[in-house]
């Protein structure tokens, strides 16, 4: 099992530099510089600046000098934000898109999946079908449709939430964007739940269960969540991924200040190593997702652990 | 029980399908009935709201543009793209699968691997960078969605390849000396279309949902021309004064987008319960 582990996390160590060096050369290949303005600088001052920044060096001492200074830990200086390093600007950023993110993931599971299990439980009653049409609605309609039409009703109808804004600390700011955000998933987690789960609770070993007399609550929380949550953990990483994009455009129409506004804005301005440290924060965090689904599945499924 | 059959018995789907073709011929055939077109500036009505008695039946913008005429633009153009894209999708991933699966052994698990490592990256940011690059072109982002799209699509070939390989009918072909690009073009292809053309469906509402995303992040749909997110975008931003610049886009999207998963879904079930009678 750990050996399993650490040659998954040594897979990924490759896979990571080349999204880096993908990401580098894509974005150096791009028309027109960080200096780029309204007005062209005199010659001698963008060659100073590009002398400072080490913009002046071919290409490929750039990204060695790039790469040196990231084993270092050192994302570089922003080339928009005078004055502050990538570092800095992904740090006061991160923990607000953290806690966004956070949030929303924990509310699809901790809601999806209940949902889906009482849905298979009452299998075509009412609330079964309710639950399954409402869920095709939720899937269908995105975050940025969502979240405004929620500020909408919650926020200047009924005055109950702020529509946007951030004060820090403060819960009630979070409240449509998390909801907004975690509403995608958390359909298709309850539809992904509630399939499996029928499909377990017809199976053998489930009935031997319900004849020996077991209550239903051990019934399901013994021996049939398990199985069931198999295709569920295969889905965290995608979700992982898609409240990751979605919280793009919740931040920028919520106005959190959380880091999903550095990724447009740091490719249109052309900010090098803004976009670099994103891409290597958002790919971590998802080859991360994906370490953590693989641990997951072995502890799920006892058949992974011990090898076929 | 046909598929067609199995299908029309749904009734969800068959609503789904009705609200499409209707959407679909209004958007087509609207502009005919409007006297406003996308980019005539009507000062005297700026963020005029929504009647039936103006001369602006769903309102219009700050820029007294009217809403009507610019909502059934971004329809044709959110679809526009959607089709596009599919396209692109569907004829990469199906050659590459069909290659793949019908190839086999050393040169399947290279196709293969290679699509894993793809659908690991974060694709979507590298779509960001190629809009930023190559400029803002309707083109290429047919081209960036288009890609995004192949991956599922040539996996999905591929493994129903696999199965056809092994019928007689192929056997059959290369008995009778078929070369390998013929008895894939003639024989694997054509009996791929069932599962391609449902998983087409599929993704057609997820590309006009990315569309969307990107013309609301300002990297799609560029002025005076209008697509559904680029609507909801400008919406969003207005929603307090004018509520209905966000209801009627981001409602039309929704609509949209419900009822072709319900129709993409209704597809889906109607063909598996046609294998499982085969069976």
């Amino acid at each position: 099992m750990i050996r399993y582990f650490i040659k998954r996390l040594a897979g990924a160590v490759p896979t990571l530099l080349i999204i880096i060096t993908a990401a580098f050369f894509l974005i150096r290949s791009a028309p027109g510089g960080p200096f780029d303005q309204e007005q062209t600088l005199p010659p001698e001052i963008l060659a100073n600046l590009q002398t400072a920044y080490g913009l002046d060096l071919p290409i490929w001492a750039q990204y060695g000098r790039y790469l040196g200074a990231l084993a270092r830990g050192d994302f570089g200086p922003s080339f928009k934000y005078k004055d502050f390093t990538v570092t800095e600007l992904i740090g006061q950023g991160f923990p607000v898109t953290l806690q966004l993110g956070a949030l929303a993931l924990i509310l699809a599971l901790g809601l999806g999946l209940p949902l889906g299990t009482y849905a298979a439980l009452h299998h075509r009653s009412a609330a079964d079908h309710a639950a399954t049409s409402l869920a095709v609605v939720g899937i269908a309609v995105p975050s940025f449709v969502m979240l405004p039409f929620l500020g909408l009703v919650f926020g200047i109808y009924l005055h109950w939430l702020p529509v946007a804004g951030w004060e820090p600390g403060s819960i009630r700011h979070l409240v449509l964007p998390v909801i907004a955000l975690c509403l995608p998933p958390l359909c298709i987690i309850a539809r992904m739940t509630r399939g499996s789960m029928l499909e377990v609770l017809r199976s053998q070993y489930i009935r031997t269960a319900h004849a020996k007399g077991l209550p239903l609550r051990i019934v399901i929380l013994r021996h049939a969540l398990r199985p069931a949550l198999l295709p569920v953990a295969g889905y965290l990483a995608p979700a992982v991924a898609s409240i990751m994009t979605g919280s793009l455009v919740v931040e920028s129409i919520a106005g959190l200040p959380g880091i999903g506004r550095y990724l447009v804005q740091g490719a249109l301005n052309r900010d090098y190593t803004l976009v670099m440290g994103m891409v290597i924060i958002y790919s971590a965090l998802l080859i991360a997702m994906g370490l953590a689904v693989d641990v997951l599945y072995a502890w799920l499924d006892p058949r992974i652990r011990f090898g076929r | 029980m046909s598929t067609i059959h199995r299908l029309r018995s749904n009734a969800g789907a068959a609503l789904a399908s009705g609200v499409i073709v209707l959407l679909v011929a209004i958007a087509v055939i609207g502009p005919w009935f409007n006297p406003n077109n996308i980019e005539s500036l009507d000062w005297a009505h700026v963020a005029a709201s929504p009647g039936l008695t103006g001369a602006h039946w769903l309102g219009t913008d700050r820029l007294g543009r009217d809403l009507f005429a610019r909502t059934l633009e971004g329809i044709r153009v959110s679809l526009a793209v959607a089709c596009a894209a599919s396209a692109i999708s569907l004829s990469v991933g199906i050659a590459y699968g069909a290659v793949a699966g019908y190839a086999g052994g050393r040169w399947d698990q290279l196709m293969m691997r290679f699509i894993e490592v793809l659908s690991g990256l974060p694709l979507i940011f590298f779509v960001i960078f190629l809009t930023v690059i190559f400029g803002r072109s309707r083109y290429l982002l047919f081209l960036a969605i288009g890609a995004i799209g192949w991956l599922t699509m040539a996996r999905i070939v591929r493994g129903q390849t696999l199965s056809i390989r092994q019928r007689e009918f192929i056997e059959a072909a290369v008995a009778s000396g078929a070369g390998t690009g013929r008895i894939i073009l003639r024989h694997v292809v054509p009996n791929l279309l069932g599962p391609v053309i449902v998983y087409a469906t599929l993704t057609i509402p997820q590309i006009i949902l990315f569309e969307s995303f990107l013309s609301f992040l300002g990297l799609g749909i560029q002025e005076p021309h209008a697509s559904l997110g680029t609507l909801i975008a400008e919406g969003a931003g207005e929603m307090e004064a004018a509520p209905w610049m966000l209801l009627v886009p981001g409602g039309v999207l929704a609509v949209l987008l419900v009822c072709l998963s319900i129709v993409g879904d209704g597809l889906r079930d109607a063909m598996v319960g046609d294998a499982g009678e085969a069976t």
